[in-house]
């Protein structure tokens, strides 16, 4: 127990500053008034939905949890239900194996609800686009609110994206 | 080294490339013969795909590739236009099973006797009859969505229910599913259902050249786009007869021992998270980011994608470059030598790690476990020490290994794999040559096959790659070590209890991508 207090001690806080929104994610016009978003913004509950990736989105969404990004710190958390979720964020091409599983899961979410498209993948199709096996975008499914593209996209940019889609709201966060 | 294969009675030609392979047409009659041959002489079932040789005037083949000794044997198995059947050999390779199905999923050949003829990867997106993977399917073809009916195992008897999980779960994990048949908190049985992100990844390299496949096989499963990247060149370089410079295969090797040192970080930190040392994981995704940022700087991406081309490197590593690598390995090492040591000191954290998800070495040698899992389950096998081919034989690995197969030995062997790949790091660097990174790739007609075969850091990643005219690609199989192991966690699980299922599965950490193709 000692040494495993000395770490923590030694190791002491690496949270870094959190980014600062970026407009031109957004893919729709911003659906809730300030007062959703601002409640929103304070305890974020996320449901994430791997919805045909080839796991490499997965790795930076893993990597948010990390003390750099802190995002527990910002009160915003994963959670193992959509019922109790504000936010689906959505990796890969959509198989067409996981349409319907995507589907209910979007239904299952309470509203007011948002959707984040995360990844090359998840925006355009990316390169496994569309096929015998693929619907390409999350778009071609369900509604999505902002879109983070890259391959993967790092974590900083999966965050920005998340507080793009809470509003724009800067103030409350760290 | 090559009497194995002629004592075979068939008649295998060697293959040009970087790794030891052979090949062999053998007749449809002769599979299982073979199969029972190679079985005792503890070959192993490396891949097993079928393809589509109409366009070439012949009907359907059944391909294999079997781990031996000496190296690698594909054998080829023609099969009929009209009725494309062969024997199964599930009964003497059970990794074959789930192979078989996809195989006939996606180019429809058969499989006779007993085999399990239940669909793998189609679910309901094509209906059965239809085979994506044929010449005459067009990839663009949508077909409705139908019903999907599978016929799961039921467990019957007194206080026995079921628990479906997945495909979409509660952690932040890939999806697939999961039907635990339990008593109370034991599991009794549990059978898995994958395929949930099949998108068309075998088709899709079918319309690609060979050079734009190499994006493409970066991205078969993300984790291990380091070896995918490199199994993939190495197959072309076979079939083109292209030498890579020796700097870029040092390089290459310095890139896959940074993937398997980031892996292992990042699970041994999920292992403590999953026994409530929640301690474990902020330590070790602390320095598993500190890596991330430094693959970003040296390689210009997090995780080293699309740095491994056909040919060689499309990114070199300055002097500079080199240092601060091992700065930062050094500064990794040591940390994860202390967090080890508390690791091994918690007593909480030990008594849910042992006797959890034991899989024992003579089962995992029946059913194929490789990589590290097979490894922490006595399975003395590591192509980086079995086939010393360059750049392995400049360094000298050495194999980590285990036998009590649960949780803890899982844990072992990564603790030790972490600290010989750092290693392994520093011995590349120090006598990384100088010299170009990038050979041209010559043109290419159809008909030239290439293997890849790389020890990733989950386990053995294959690339089998067959030509067309034009330096584009006939059939490319990119065989992911998840495929054999998947059905292990499957028997791990016997006995245990539910809550240990997350522990248990993080421990292997599979694939879903990866055998879902």
């Amino acid at each position: 127990m000692y040494q495993l207090l000395k770490q923590i001690l030694a190791t002491g806080i690496v949270t870094e500053a959190a980014p600062h929104v970026d407009e031109s994610l957004r893919q729709i016009e911003r659906r809730f008034g300030e007062l959703i978003l601002n409640r929103f913004g304070r305890a974020l509950a996320i449901r994430h939905v791997d919805a045909g990736s080839c796991n490499g989105c997965e790795l930076e969404i893993h990597a948010l949890g990390n003390p750099y990004y802190n995002l527990e710190g910002l009160g915003i958390r994963f959670v193992a239900s959509p019922r109790h979720a504000d936010m689906l964020l959505v990796t890969g091409p959509v198989s067409r194996n996981m349409e319907q599983a995507l589907r209910s899961t979007y239904e299952a979410t309470p509203e007011p609800k948002l959707v984040l498209a995360i990844g090359d993948c998840g925006c355009t199709g990316g390169i496994f686009g569309e096929s015998y096996a693929s619907f390409g975008r999350v778009a071609n499914i369900i509604p999505v609110d902002v879109a983070v593209p890259g391959c993967p996209p790092p974590p900083v940019a999966i965050l920005q994206g998340i507080l793009t889609a809470i509003g724009g709201k800067d103030q409350g966060l760290r | 080294m090559g009497n194995a294969i002629e004592d075979l009675g068939i008649d295998a030609a060697p293959l040009p490339g970087a790794m030891p392979a052979f090949h062999a047409r053998i007749a449809v009659d002769e599979l299982r013969d073979v199969c029972g041959k190679v079985r005792p002489q503890k070959a192993r079932l490396v891949a097993l795909w079928g393809s589509d040789e109409t366009t070439r005037g012949a009907g359907y083949a059944l391909h294999l590739a079997l781990g031996l000794p000496c190296g690698l044997l594909w054998l080829t198995v023609a099969l009929p236009r009209a009725q494309p059947h062969y024997p199964g050999i599930a009964d003497l390779f059970p990794a074959a099973g789930r192979m078989q199905r996809a195989a006939y999923d996606l180019v429809g050949i058969e499989p006779q006797g007993n085999a399990d003829r239940r669909k793998w990867l189609r679910h309901g997106s094509w209906p059965d009859g239809v085979f994506p993977l044929r010449k005459d399917f067009d990839g663009a073809s949508r077909y409705p969505l139908a019903g999907d009916h599978y016929g799961f195992v039921r467990v019957e008897g007194d206080g026995v229910h079921e628990i479906p999980v997945g495909p979409v779960h509660a952690g932040t994990i890939e999806p697939g599913h999961f039907r635990f048949s339990i008593v109370g908190e034991k599991i009794l049985r549990l059978e898995e259902r994958l395929g949930y992100t099949h998108k068309g990844i075998e088709k899709r390299f079918e319309s690609m050249t060979l050079d734009e496949g190499a994006k493409l096989a970066g991205r078969v499963s993300g984790d291990s786009t380091v070896a995918y990247a490199w199994a993939y060149s190495m197959a072309v370089e076979a079939a083109t007869r292209t030498e890579p410079p020796q700097r870029a295969l040092v390089l290459r090797g310095i890139l896959l021992e940074l993937e398997r040192i980031a892996n292992h970080l990042g699970d041994l930190g999920y292992l403590g998270n999953d026994v409530a040392l929640s301690f474990g994981f902020y330590q070790f995704w602390r320095l598993k980011e500190d890596l991330l940022r430094a693959h970003a700087e040296l390689f210009g991406h997090r995780y080293m994608m699309d740095a491994i081309v056909p040919g060689g490197m499309a990114r070199d590593l300055s002097q500079e470059g080199c240092k601060r690598l091992l700065e930062r390995l050094e500064l990794i090492r040591d940390e994860a030598a202390t967090l080890k040591s508390i690791y091994d000191e918690h007593a909480g954290a030990q008594d849910r790690f042992i006797m959890t998800g034991q899989v024992l070495p003579a089962l995992a040698e029946e059913l194929g476990l490789n990589g590290f899992a097979g490894r922490a389950s006595g399975i003395r096998h590591d192509l980086r020490v079995d086939y010393p081919v360059p750049p392995w034989q400049w360094i000298e690995p050495r194999i980590a290994s285990h036998t009590r197969g649960d949780v803890a030995a899982r844990i072992a062997v990564r603790f030790d794999e972490l600290a010989e790949s750092i290693r392994l790091v520093r011995a590349f660097v120090r006598q990384l040559p100088p010299g170009d990174i990038r050979a041209p790739v010559a043109a290419c007609d159809g008909g030239r096959t290439g293997i890849g075969w790389v020890e990733g850091w989950r386990g053995e990643v294959m690339v089998a790659l067959d030509t067309a005219d034009g330096n584009r690609i006939h059939r490319l199989h990119p065989h992911d070590p998840s495929w054999q192991n998947w059905p292990l966690v499957e028997r791990a699980v016997h006995g245990n209890i539910v809550p240990d299922f997350p522990l248990i599965n993080k421990s292997f950490n599979l694939s879903y991508s990866g055998q879902d193709l």
